[in-house]
């Protein structure tokens, strides 16, 4: 009895900062601004501009894991061979920006890739000519993978640090050349880690709308911008709702298909 | 014909500047069951890790059947390791595991179905084909991790510590096992341990092995009986080690007392070191023995009592004996002759670092 009380101010934080404003979610998705009941904000998401919007977000956001999955699975390598000291200080290094403000750091960006910022700067010092480089999809799939490689990076090498040595050692002696044992041993046994890793990078990245905003400007809309906009600007609460439900759908739908490779649930620890 | 399987020459290696094998020199003949017995630190596991192929010697050879293998990678090396641990591939099936080796070396499916097969059967786990790793315990893993290995037929097989984290019984019952194994197979086992009865039990030849140096090389009755220092004496079963002066060819003067014994050749006067086994102490009536004392301590051990007897110059005698003397008893110590071991004292502190470090 005293074990549930515990659970107690767990449980009120849930009701109150989850459940109720899911069921809020799902009640404005679901009617009109008379409070009728309606598909009309879920159907929205057909319309020509929200389906431009959903298909970039998930066009860049997948770009964005694929480029952070290729960065760190190497670099994860490189920490386990590292050891547990050696490599604990690299990862401390890699953790460190993660400790500086979201927005600061992307706005850092910002002010690097701007038409007259650091990085034109030193092209036009170098009499090069100047990129454009800000608002382009390509900065905001430099932002997504800037600001959430971490998360990719720290689940694998989680996962790869648990492997003994002597099982890859087992691989060798049984015949297999490096690249069947990174094959057949190695990439296998991080399956848990990757899964992790991708739902994390993933999922922020597909509803992300600062970086988007910061690193995109105005022409480009991401589906978070759009549901952003709807809830802030447009104050449609009812269509933003209703975005935000195929949303959530989009990420149930990507968590469970990735859940079924990552059967152990060893990944999760993280 | 009569080359060796593995010759080791000169073979050193450190890590971060220790010294871990100091020219160090082995040969291994076919078909034999070699075991490498010392205690952690002494070099026993690197050894096998430098003939499996996991670490190079800075100095030295391997060869293998007379060829050169020293600079050679794991997986071009015709032999296999049972790792401490297991070290199975946990996202396989058993069926997997032991298929590992020969899917790498492209053997047909049914050559592969019959090898699984059979490689269960030796190790009694029939019918486990499609079990997963975790389900199994430590002894039946093991004993995947030994199919998983001859599967692949090496000439030579190494194990290291395989029967460590297994419980007493069962590292029995298996010590068994892999003597059957080796015999039906015919593969040279290289075998390390730290469990000196392990050694014991199972192997044709022991190699002690003590900071990076081999201490003494020979059969199991050899090392028990007829220890070479005071290392392999005290390493190797229990055993009371006693100065005493070698008066001569066949007498040894122990604590002032003169003991009949069978070495020779250790010249007049000259100060050795004693060697008797606990089990070779008889206790007998006082007056009918060599060295008198006192009863001081006394622990049943099942088999037998373990006592404590301590003589008026204050050296405590290990006894095992089935016959009971309760603490407080004077009684007075036999030894047959041959059951007295001469060692010579070490020569120089270097040497005597070499033996005993306690």
């Amino acid at each position: 009895m005293s074990k549930k009380l515990l659970a107690g101010p767990y449980l009120l934080w849930m009701i109150g900062f989850t459940i109720i404003p899911l069921a809020l979610i799902v009640y404005y998705g679901f009617t009109d601004r008379s409070g009728a009941f309606t598909l009309e904000n879920i159907l929205a998401i057909a319309t020509a501009e929200h389906a431009k919007a959903l298909w970039l977000s998930l066009a860049l956001s997948l770009t964005a894991t694929v480029v952070c999955l290729l960065l760190a699975f190497p670099l994860a390598m490189v920490l386990r061979s590292r050891g547990r000291g050696a490599g604990g200080v690299i990862v401390f290094i890699f953790i460190l920006p993660m400790w500086m403000n979201f927005l600061l750091r992307t706005l850092a960006w910002q002010t690097l890739l701007e038409k007259n910022g650091v990085i034109n700067g030193i092209l036009s010092a170098l009499h090069l000519p100047s990129q454009n480089l800000i608002n382009t999809p390509g900065a905001i799939v430099l932002g997504m993978v800037y600001n959430f490689l971490p998360f990719m990076v720290l689940p694998i090498y989680n996962v790869l640090s648990k492997i003994d040595d002597n099982t890859i050692n087992a691989a060798r002696d049984l015949g297999a050349n490096s690249l069947q044992t990174f094959l057949y041993v190695l990439l296998p046994l991080s399956v848990p880690g990757i899964i992790s890793g991708i739902t994390m990078v993933f999922v922020p990245a597909l509803t992300t709308f600062v970086i988007s905003s910061l690193l995109g400007g105005s022409k480009i809309l991401l589906i978070g911008n759009v549901i952003e906009q709807e809830f802030t600007r447009g104050s449609n609460w009812n269509l933003g709702s209703g975005l935000s439900l195929v949303m959530m759908v989009f990420i149930l739908l990507s968590m469970a298909m990735l859940a079924k490779y990552d059967k152990n649930g060893e990944g999760s620890t993280f | 014909m009569n080359q060796p399987l593995i010759d080791l020459q000169h073979i050193s290696k450190s890590f971060d500047g220790t010294m871990v094998l100091d020219d160090l020199c082995l040969t291994v003949k076919e078909n034999s069951f070699v075991t490498l017995l010392g205690p952690s630190g002494c070099g026993k596991t690197t050894t096998l890790r430098i003939i499996g192929g996991f670490e190079s010697p800075d100095q030295g050879k391997v060869l293998f059947d007379g060829q050169d293998i020293t600079h050679l990678p794991p997986n071009k090396r015709q032999l296999n390791t049972v790792f401490q641990k297991y070290a199975l591939f946990t996202h396989m099936t058993i069926a997997e595991n032991i298929a590992f080796g020969l899917k790498i070396k492209n053997k047909s499916k049914s050559y592969i179905q019959d090898k699984i097969r059979y490689a269960l059967k030796l190790v009694n786990l029939e019918g486990y084909e499609n079990r997963s790793v975790d389900s199994l315990s430590g002894g039946q893993q093991q004993r995947i991790a030994i199919a998983r290995a001859i599967v692949n037929e090496p000439r030579l097989l190494l194990l290291d510590e395989p029967l460590g984290a297994l419980d007493l019984k069962l590292r029995q019952d298996m010590q068994y096992e892999l003597i059957r194994l080796k015999n039906e197979l015919g593969i040279t086992f290289i075998y390390v341990t730290h469990d000196q009865e392990e050694a014991l039990t199972m192997s044709d030849t022991i190699v002690v092995m003590n900071q990076g140096y081999i201490q003494q090389m020979g059969t199991p009755e050899s090392i028990y009986n007829e220890p070479e220092n005071a290392f392999v004496a005290d390493f190797i079963g229990d055993s009371n080690i006693v100065p005493g002066i070698m008066i001569r060819d066949e007498l040894v003067e122990i604590f002032g007392a003169k003991f009949a014994c069978v070495d020779k050749g250790f010249g007049n006067n000259t100060p050795v070191d004693v060697v008797i086994r606990p089990e070779d102490i008889d206790l007998v009536e006082p007056g009918q023995g060599t060295l008198s004392g006192v009863v001081t301590h006394l622990i049943f051990k099942g088999v037998h009592y373990e006592m404590e007897v301590t003589t008026p110059d204050g050296f405590e005698w290990l006894v095992h004996s089935t016959d009971l003397f309760p603490v407080g008893q004077k009684v007075d110590i036999h030894v047959d002759p041959f059951d007295i071991q001469i060692m010579n004292k070490p020569a120089s502190e270097d040497e005597e670092a070499i033996g005993v470090n306690e």
